[in-house]
């Protein structure tokens, strides 16, 4: 195997085949009878509530918290290398590293400061 | 290092001495795929979709029947021997039951959100080494279907993918407690990934290599559950809640959710959501046993009988089994023994406690990592014996110091925080005090309102209402 990604293929594949397969054959073998009560919403046996077109308007804390995982994460993804090749980059790694994560307790002190991190 | 030389590096960002440094090989995967034929590949692709198929069902079996042991009653036990067949028979109903799209469903999506929950699943186990070496119709090939030199941060990136099954899910129903329990449950698997990937540095800065037979092959000789002790603690607790499981199971709190972001799924969707979580238990697990518990090889004792015997060929699926199931165990002992905790108190422990926690412990084990390699100076002293790096014996200084300071810290506000909760109520309350008026406690007695004229912003019209 030349290219490492191809196998990669081969298990996506036989992943979303099973999927389709057993989600299709249900379809066909299931039974369908129509019920207008049974395609609304289903919110425990009372009237369900309007629902907004596209789900709404999301709370802002949902926003907040991906935004703060996007930031969070990349620096976190940039620690990587640097902890990949720490043998080959020696004390020079280290000092930068450190610097690195000093910034990054930084921003992040900044947020809990300003309630960024508070749920409710 | 001189001091002219380290001034140049930090102005110009680049380390002097990588110039002459061959191209880095370590980070190379040590799986050797040159005897590996595609259609090779194809029946390992095949071979460990079966696996986890079968490892699935037999889970679900094992979680009901520890559960209801737990519980004190016996569990499924009707369905074949020992109900073992009961996960089977459950699969079977679930595809003869009605498929129900709601009307208020966006159609396309929601179709497409469980075959990428499902489909999604299956991709990170391609990366786990199953084994070491073996003969396989004639070829000599890992068990392991492939390798790559970024192997975890694929197992990262799939899991991120995943999360869009969920969150599609939820949004897609056109219902109201699927989008809450969808939005829930993205929040809560994207929040604890940072510190999961922030735990997995520490085993990096040891295998040097993100490469899961690489990383493997580093713990022949020490598991890294040892050094890396803090990341193992850290690494288990989120990947509980990286896949909604008790007591994170958030996303489906019954009493509030009804089922979270799959309420309106019925038939083999639902069922698709459902084999998706076990999966990635499954995946969770393996990649705790790869990076912490040394794959494939053998616990220490019986690696050393018979000069390796059991670490070489076929054995090494025993034990990577066994420390998978070990894992599941733990799922299970957990699901039987904790309840669900609030959802602001399990972000407050993701956000203000393992992200901060974790970074200290990733620059920590920086520090030792270089003292191990010499960075910090190579004096050495002797104590009892045996000679120490005098930088070592620095750093675990003080490293122990600041975690002493630490729990002195948190321990004086756990004392205040006792104090405070431990003291009588006052005899007597200004119900206006707060500015809204406040109940009394039982044996309480309610002093008279002050009058409007001290400056309390007390509504006169409401005293005496509450007082009788």
């Amino acid at each position: 195997m030349t290219n490492p990604y191809v196998p990669l293929l081969f298990l996506l594949a036989l992943g979303a085949g099973f999927a389709v397969l057993s989600v299709g054959t249900s379809l066909v073998v299931g039974p369908k009878r129509y019920n207008r009560a049974k395609l609304e919403a289903y919110e425990c046996g009372i009237q369900p509530s309007p629902h907004a077109a596209g789900g709404g308007r999301v709370p802002i804390k949902y926003y907040l918290t991906a935004m703060l995982f996007i930031i969070f994460d990349i620096e976190s993804v940039f620690l990587y290398p640097f902890a990949v090749a720490f043998n080959q980059l020696g004390l020079f790694a280290l000092v930068e590293m450190v610097l690195f994560v000093l910034t990054v307790f930084v921003a992040y002190a900044y947020v809990w400061r300003r309630g960024g991190l508070e749920w409710d | 290092m001189s001091n002219a030389t380290f001034a140049l590096e930090a102005l110009t960002g680049i380390p002097q001495h990588l110039a002459a440094l061959a191209p880095a090989t370590t980070d190379n995967p040590k799986a050797d795929f040159s005897d590996t034929p595609w259609w090779l590949s194809l029946v390992k692709a095949l071979l460990i979709f079966v696996y986890l198929l079968l490892s699935t069902l037999l889970v679900i079996w094992f979680e009901r029947r520890v559960i209801g042991r737990m519980q004190q009653r016996p569990g499924p036990n009707r369905t074949g021997p020992f109900g073992l067949l009961q996960t089977l028979a459950d699969g079977m109903k679930l595809m003869l039951k009605e498929d129900i799209t709601p009307a208020a469903a966006d159609r396309v999506v929601y179709s497409l959100a469980p075959l990428i929950a499902a489909t999604m699943a299956f991709v990170s186990f391609a990366i786990i080494p199953i084994g070491p070496d073996v003969w396989m119709f004639g070829h000599h090939t890992p068990l392991q279907l492939t390798d790559l030199p970024v192997a975890v941060l694929l197992v990262l990136a799939v899991a991120g993918i995943g999360v869009y099954g969920i969150v599609l899910a939820g949004w897609s129903s056109g219902s109201t407690y699927p989008l809450v329990g969808g939005l829930r449950s993205s929040a809560q698997v994207i929040s604890y990934e940072i510190a999961m990937g922030l735990a997995l540095v520490a085993v990096f800065l040891y295998s040097g290599s993100m490469s899961t037979s690489q990383i493997v092959a580093a713990q022949s000789s020490l598991w890294y559950i040892l050094p890396a002790f803090f990341s193992f603690v850290v690494y288990v607790i989120t990947m509980v809640g990286e896949t909604n499981r008790l007591p994170f199971d958030l996303a489906e709190g019954e009493g509030e959710l009804t089922g979270g972001f799959h309420t309106e799924y019925s038939s083999m969707r639902f069922a698709m959501f459902y084999l998706a979580e076990y999966i990635n238990m499954f995946t969770v697990s393996a990649l705790a046993t790869t990076m912490f518990l040394g794959g494939w090889q053998a616990p220490p004792g019986i690696a050393a009988i018979n000069s390796g015997m059991f670490n070489h060929g076929w054995w090494g699926i025993l034990w990577f089994t066994i420390k998978l199931w070990i894992f599941m165990w733990f799922f299970v002992w957990l699901r039987g023994s904790l309840p669900r905790v609030r959802y602001d108190q399990f972000m407050r422990l993701g956000w203000k406690f393992l992200i901060p926690v974790t970074l200290a412990w990733v620059v920590a084990v920086a520090f030792i990592r270089g003292a191990q390699l010499g960075y910090l100076g190579d004096s050495t002293v002797g104590l009892v014996g045996r000679e120490f790096p005098v930088a070592t014996l620095v750093i675990v200084g003080v490293i122990a110091a600041l975690a002493l300071g630490a729990t002195w810290v948190w321990e004086g506000k756990q004392a205040d925080k006792v104090a405070r909760e431990s003291a009588p109520p006052p005899e007597r309350i200004d119900p206006y005090a707060g500015g809204y008026p406040v109940p009394p406690m039982p044996g309480q007695e309610l002093v008279e309102p002050s009058p409007a004229i001290s400056g309390s912003p007390t509504p006169v019209a409401l005293k005496e209402d509450t007082r009788g």
